[in-house]
C-alpha cells in the first residue's frame, strides 16, 4: 500500500529555495565583477568576451560590486541558518559522510548511474554520493564566504587572506569555486530530472509518495 | 524518527487527496513566495538613484563602508613586501593628468576649512622637510588586479601634523583634486591618517613619471586605487563628505580594503 512520507523538512526546503536566487544574484554579479579581469584558463578555455557580450555582462564592474556586497549579507546568513540548522535538527547524521567508506560507496553510486555497475548501492534518506556532494558545497559555501572577505578586506583581514595564500591566490580560489558551483548546479539538475516528479514534488510540499512499507 | 518523518497510511483514495490537498497548498505559497521575493528585488533596485546606484543599494554599500571604517586602525596595516617581490604596475588612469602639464608650474593648494586660517600654497621643498618614509605594498585595482610597488614620500599624518593648526578639531574628510580638477577623490579622514597613507615622490625607487602621477599622488594601500589620486594640486580638509570621481560612476564612496 503507498504511504506519503515526510523526506526534506520544512526548514531545509526554505533555506534551499532562498539560497537558490541568492547564489544566482551572487554569481551573476560575480560575472559582472570578473568582466573587469577576466585572466583566468582552464587549459585552452578562457571565459569568451562573446559571452559578456550576448548577456550584456560587459562594462557593468561597479553595479557587479555594490549587487556583490548588498546579496552577499543575505547569502551568508541563510548559508549559516541552514548549518545551524542541519546542526540542532540532527539532519547534519544523514547528510555528512561518516566514515571513509562513504566515499568508496559514493564511487559505486556513480558508477551505479553511469550503468557501470549493476546492483544499486544501499542507502539512507541520502546515498553516499549525495553525502559526499551536499557536504561539499557547504564546505565549498565556507570557502567563498572565507575568500570572498579576504578579498574584500585584505588589509582588515590579511590574516584571512595570508591564509588562502594571498590576495591574488585567495581571487583565484574564490573564481574557481563558482566554477565549481556551476559544474554541481547542471549535475543536480541532470539529477533531479532522470529522478522524476516525485522526487522534485518532495523538495516543494516535503512528502513523497512510496510504495509499501520500509 | 517516527514524530518527525510520519507517515499516513490510509486508504488509496484519501492519500491521493491529501497528496493534492499538499500539493496545491505548497506550490501555491511557493509562487507567492517567488512573487515576494521577485518585487523585493524591484523594490531594491528601485527608487531614485543615489551617483549612478539605486538608493537602497547605496545604503547598504555606505552601511557596509561605515562598518569597515570602524576597524581601520594602526593595527590593521596593509602587509609589505621586499624589492624582490615588485611587479609590474599598470598606469591605468590618466583622466586629470592633461599633457600639457608644467611641472616646474606645480604648487600644492592646501585648505583648512577653518575661519581665519589661511589657505597654504606648498611647493616640492616643503614636502620633503618631512621625514621620508618607504614602504612595499600591494596597489589593489577595483578591476581586480593587483601589484607589488615600492613608494618613496611622506605620510599624510606627518603632514597634516605639520600644517594643520594643532589646536583645532581635525575634520571628518579629506578631499583631493588634480591641478585640473577633472579627478577628485574624497577620503574618511582616519584611513587619511593611517600611518601607510603616503604622499608619494618615489615609485620603485625611482622619481614618480608622469602618468604614474608626477609630481606628488597619494599612495594609500588600505583602499582600492581609484582613491590613488596621482598629481595632487590641491588637498581641502572639511567636515561635509565629499564627491569622488568614481563614486559619481556608481563605486562605492570607501572603497575600502
Amino acid at each position: 500500500m503507498p504511504t506519503l512520507k515526510l523526506k526534506h523538512l520544512l526548514a531545509i526546503r526554505w533555506f534551499h529555495w532562498i539560497n537558490f536566487p541568492l547564489l544566482a544574484l551572487m554569481i551573476w554579479s560575480g560575472f559582472l565583477i570578473y568582466w573587469a579581469f577576466p585572466t583566468y584558463f582552464l587549459g585552452p578555455v578562457r571565459f569568451p568576451n562573446s559571452i559578456f557580450q550576448a548577456f550584456h555582462m560587459d562594462h557593468r564592474l561597479a553595479d557587479g560590486m555594490a549587487m556583490h556586497f548588498v546579496f552577499m549579507w543575505l547569502f551568508t546568513i541563510n548559508g549559516i541558518l541552514y548549518v545551524a540548522y542541519t546542526i540542532f535538527s540532527g539532519e547534519w547524521r544523514l547528510l555528512v559522510p561518516r566514515s571513509l567508506s562513504t566515499f568508496r560507496d559514493a564511487w559505486h553510486v556513480a558508477l551505479y548511474d553511469f550503468h557501470l555497475r549493476k546492483e544499486k548501492p544501499l542507502q539512507d534518506k541520502y546515498n553516499a554520493a549525495q553525502q559526499v556532494t551536499y557536504t561539499a558545497i557547504i564546505v565549498m559555501g565556507i570557502g567563498s564566504v572565507l575568500t570572498g572577505f579576504a578579498i574584500y578586506k585584505p588589509a582588515q583581514l590579511y590574516w584571512l587572506a595570508a591564509l588562502f595564500g594571498g590576495y591574488p591566490m585567495a581571487r583565484l580560489v574564490h573564481f574557481s569555486l563558482t566554477v565549481g558551483y556551476c559544474a554541481f548546479f547542471v549535475v543536480h539538475i541532470v539529477q533531479v530530472m532522470l529522478s522524476g516528479w516525485n522526487n522534485f514534488r518532495s523538495m516543494v510540499i516535503g512528502y513523497e509518495l512510496v510504495q509499501g512499507h520500509d | 524518527m517516527t514524530n518527525r518523518h510520519p507517515e499516513f497510511t490510509v486508504s488509496e483514495q484519501k492519500l491521493k487527496w491529501e497528496l493534492r490537498r499538499r500539493s496545491r497548498r505548497d506550490f501555491l505559497i511557493g509562487g507567492a513566495a517567488a512573487v515576494a521575493a521577485f518585487s523585493g528585488y524591484e523594490w531594491l533596485m528601485g527608487g531614485k538613484e543615489d551617483n549612478s546606484l539605486p538608493v537602497r543599494e547605496r545604503k547598504v554599500l555606505n552601511g557596509n563602508g561605515n562598518l569597515g571604517v570602524k576597524y581601520v586602525s594602526d593595527s590593521h596595516l596593509m602587509p609589505t613586501y621586499s624589492k624582490a617581490d615588485y611587479s609590474y604596475l599598470k598606469a591605468n588612469g590618466d583622466i586629470g593628468l592633461d599633457p600639457a602639464f608644467k611641472p616646474g608650474t606645480w604648487q600644492l593648494k592646501v585648505q583648512m576649512g577653518l575661519n581665519g586660517i589661511p589657505d597654504l600654497s606648498l611647493k616640492m621643498d616643503d614636502i620633503k622637510t618631512l621625514p621620508p618614509v618607504t614602504m612595499i605594498t600591494r596597489f589593489c585595482c577595483v578591476e581586480g588586479w593587483s601589484a607589488v610597488a615600492g613608494w618613496k614620500g611622506v605620510r599624510f599624518s606627518d603632514f597634516t601634523k605639520k600644517y594643520f593648526p594643532p589646536a583645532r578639531q581635525l575634520p571628518r574628510y579629506v578631499y583631493m583634486t588634480t591641478p585640473d580638477e577633472d579627478y577628485y577623490v574624497g577620503l574618511d579622514t582616519p584611513s587619511a591618517m593611517h600611518p601607510q597613507t603616503l604622499l608619494a615622490y618615489e615609485l620603485n625607487d625611482k622619481p614618480l613619471t608622469p602618468e604614474h602621477g608626477a609630481p606628488l599622488r597619494l599612495v594609500i594601500p588600505t583602499k582600492y586605487g581609484i582613491k590613488n589620486i596621482k598629481r595632487i594640486g590641491s588637498i581641502q580638509y572639511t567636515d561635509d563628505r565629499p564627491t569622488d570621481y568614481w563614486y559619481e560612476q556608481g563605486y562605492d564612496w570607501f572603497a575600502g580594503l
